[in-house]
């Protein structure tokens, strides 16, 4: 993985200090072509790494850079699912619609793979199916890292359900032979968790920043896990959803030693350059 | 059954969750292969069979009452989702069956455990902007948006309906910042894409302290992501907007003892929230059941959103469709 990735958070107005600001950032990402301008902006100063929902909008970005020579080495590391979309759909339709709705083919088709899983309430294989729907956008485009979404990660590991994290780990690795990753508020948790079920140095992305924001479990914690070197670990949310300024907020994720790659989101050039800037400076200094 | 009460309990480290129960087979199915909780598609047989503490109790709200009633007569202590009851004489009635009995009782009205609206709240009560003379309360979200589907959220006399399902979140906000609503007027319930009910509430409330204001709720505006929740707050000595991630505060004149100064102050969710053991999907929701479990553990602390509490919501939804009708 690279030491920096770019983010998605700003295009769909996910901002986790203002609800105002994210209604900004959602007018100002109306079009594809803006958010094509920031990715072009993060390429510039050095970031060839875009880590982003299956939102429906990433599928027309996957279109534009699909074919264009100028994103050749380009790279992306899909989250899936996009969760306000089963979300909004589970209200909506119902678990039974819900798993209608996502499953590709017709589920009451008992020919179809679908229609088997479905009958003999196989959730393995439905989950399976369902990676591969979410994953049909980036078709031709290079994703060596897939990530569970935290809502699910956490979800799954809450109600005890590790079976399923096991399942997505080896579906990724074997049927799209690219790293599967967990984002997670809860990574102490999470990663003994993972070990348990046979799952040793996995690939975790989690909240990681100085005053303890979406760490559960809290700092010191936090701090002990990453010392022990057990995972391959991208930090995110690093700025505490903006309580810290930036160089603060860099200094202290690139000086913990465990670290492996760092997310972050923005909007402007001034904003992009002087975090990766930073991020390049104190990954220099020695620990 | 609450997928996400589920997982909360599951990490929970005081917790030892033994059965879901829910009428859904797919998703009985689904716990009895990948959990390793006991299954069960009858709550009195759950509650026979079991050795219950308590329970969590997130059904379709028009179950709400009999499931309550049946948890209490076996001396269990409750939380049940928001709105507690759609009769508010079933609801006086468990409340007190639940104080009689001395068993905890907590409805999920999660704006309570929210950082940002317990430092309103703080603020109010120290008397920051003296004579609060208006208030507005809104909330907006993408629920339902066209004309089709549904399910008993969608459904007259279920408990369905954005009055029930997002309203009463803010009315209840609004006992919890100012104060008990003594009367409302000039209701409208407006269907937009509903067929049976309604998808936005407007009224005017006053409340028992005199200070009035307005309500503004739909669940059909998709230019929100998820649902959003504000409350402005007009006093003669300023003014404060909040939602559940920041609190932007407008002074007259500087509060020293408050450390609050002239113009505007700003403060975010990162402040003003404390961690939690299991972080699932915002802290509100996992704080409000641990604050449940500690009130269990520890019958001395006071529970912060009770069946009383909740009753005088459901009470101001019984007013709103009654103005309506008028």
């Amino acid at each position: 993985m690279d030491r920096v990735l770019f983010g998605d958070n700003q295009f769909f107005g996910v901002n986790h200090s203002s609800d105002e600001k994210s209604r900004a950032q959602t007018i100002r990402f109306q079009t594809n072509a803006a958010i094509l301008n920031v990715l072009d902006i993060a390429r510039d100063e050095g970031i060839n790494t875009f880590m982003c929902t299956t939102h429906d909008r990433i599928g027309q970005i996957c279109d534009i850079i699909r074919d264009n020579p100028r994103y050749q080495d380009f790279t992306i590391y899909p989250c899936m699912p996009y969760a306000h979309k089963y979300a909004n759909a589970l209200t909506e339709l119902g678990v039974l619609g819900t798993i209608k709705q996502f499953v590709p083919g017709n589920i009451f088709n008992t020919f179809a793979k679908g229609g088997v899983a479905f009958m003999k309430k196989d959730f393995a294989t439905l989950a399976e199916l369902m990676i591969d729907a979410e994953l049909k956008m980036f078709r031709g485009i290079n994703t060596p890292v897939i990530w569970m979404q935290n809502v699910i990660t956490d979800l799954l590991l809450g109600l005890g359900m590790t079976d399923f994290l096991v399942k997505f780990h080896d579906h990724v690795k074997t049927k799209h032979n690219a790293e599967p990753g967990f984002i997670t508020m809860n990574l102490p948790y999470l990663l003994e968790t993972l070990e348990g079920a046979g799952i040793k140095q996995p690939t975790i992305c989690a909240s990681i920043n100085k005053i303890g924001f979406r760490m559960s479990g809290g700092v010191e914690l936090y701090e002990k896990t990453i010392r022990q070197k057990r995972c391959n670990l991208v930090a995110m949310q690093v700025l505490a959803a903006g309580a810290l300024p930036a160089s603060e907020a860099f200094e202290y994720v690139c000086k913990q030693d465990g670290i492996d790659s760092i997310l972050f989101g923005a909007s402007s050039r001034g904003n992009i350059s002087h975090s990766k800037n930073l991020i390049d400076q104190y990954s220099k200094q020695p620990i | 059954m609450g997928l996400s009460h589920c997982a909360i309990l599951g990490a929970h480290p005081k917790v030892d969750l033994q059965s879901v129960c829910d009428t859904s087979a797919i998703v009985l199915e689904g716990f009895k292969k990948h959990s390793k909780f006991q299954v069960f598609n009858d709550y009195k047989k759950m509650i026979q069979d079991s050795e219950l503490d308590c329970i969590v109790i997130a059904s379709p709200t028009k179950f709400h009452a009999e499931m309550v009633d049946y948890a209490l007569e076996n001396n269990i202590h409750v939380f049940c989702e928001k709105p507690f009851s759609l009769h508010p004489e079933d609801g006086r009635k468990l409340a007190e069956k639940a104080a009689s009995k001395g068993l905890i009782n907590q409805v999920g009205y999660h704006n309570r455990f929210l950082g940002t609206f317990n430092e309103v709240k703080r603020l109010i009560d120290q008397d920051l902007l003296g004579d609060v003379y208006h208030f507005l309360a809104e909330s907006y979200g993408p629920v339902v948006l066209k004309e089709k589907g549904g399910t008993w959220r969608s459904e007259k006399g279920q408990g369905g309906g954005c009055l029930y399902d997002y309203a009463s979140h803010t009315i209840d906000l609004i006992h919890f910042i100012l104060g008990n609503t003594k009367k409302v007027s000039g209701t409208q319930l407006k269907s937009v894409f509903s067929k049976h009910v309604e998808d936005a509430v407007y009224s005017s409330l006053e409340l028992e302290n005199n200070i009035s204001g307005q309500l503004s709720v739909n669940w059909s505006d998709e230019t929100h992501r998820k649902m959003n929740t504000q409350i402005t707050l007009l006093g003669k000595k300023g003014k404060i907007i909040a939602d559940a991630t920041e609190v932007k505060i407008f002074l007259k004149e500087s509060n020293n003892k408050l450390g609050l100064e002239k113009g505007w102050n700003v403060r975010y969710l990162t402040d003003l929230t404390e961690g939690v053991n299991y972080y699932l999907r915002g802290e509100e929701y996992s704080s409000q059941i641990d604050h449940f479990i500690e009130c269990v553990l520890n019958k001395n602390q006071k529970n912060k959103s009770t069946f009383s509490s909740a009753l005088l919501t459901d009470n101001v939804i019984s007013m709103l469709l009654q103005d309506q009708n008028n």
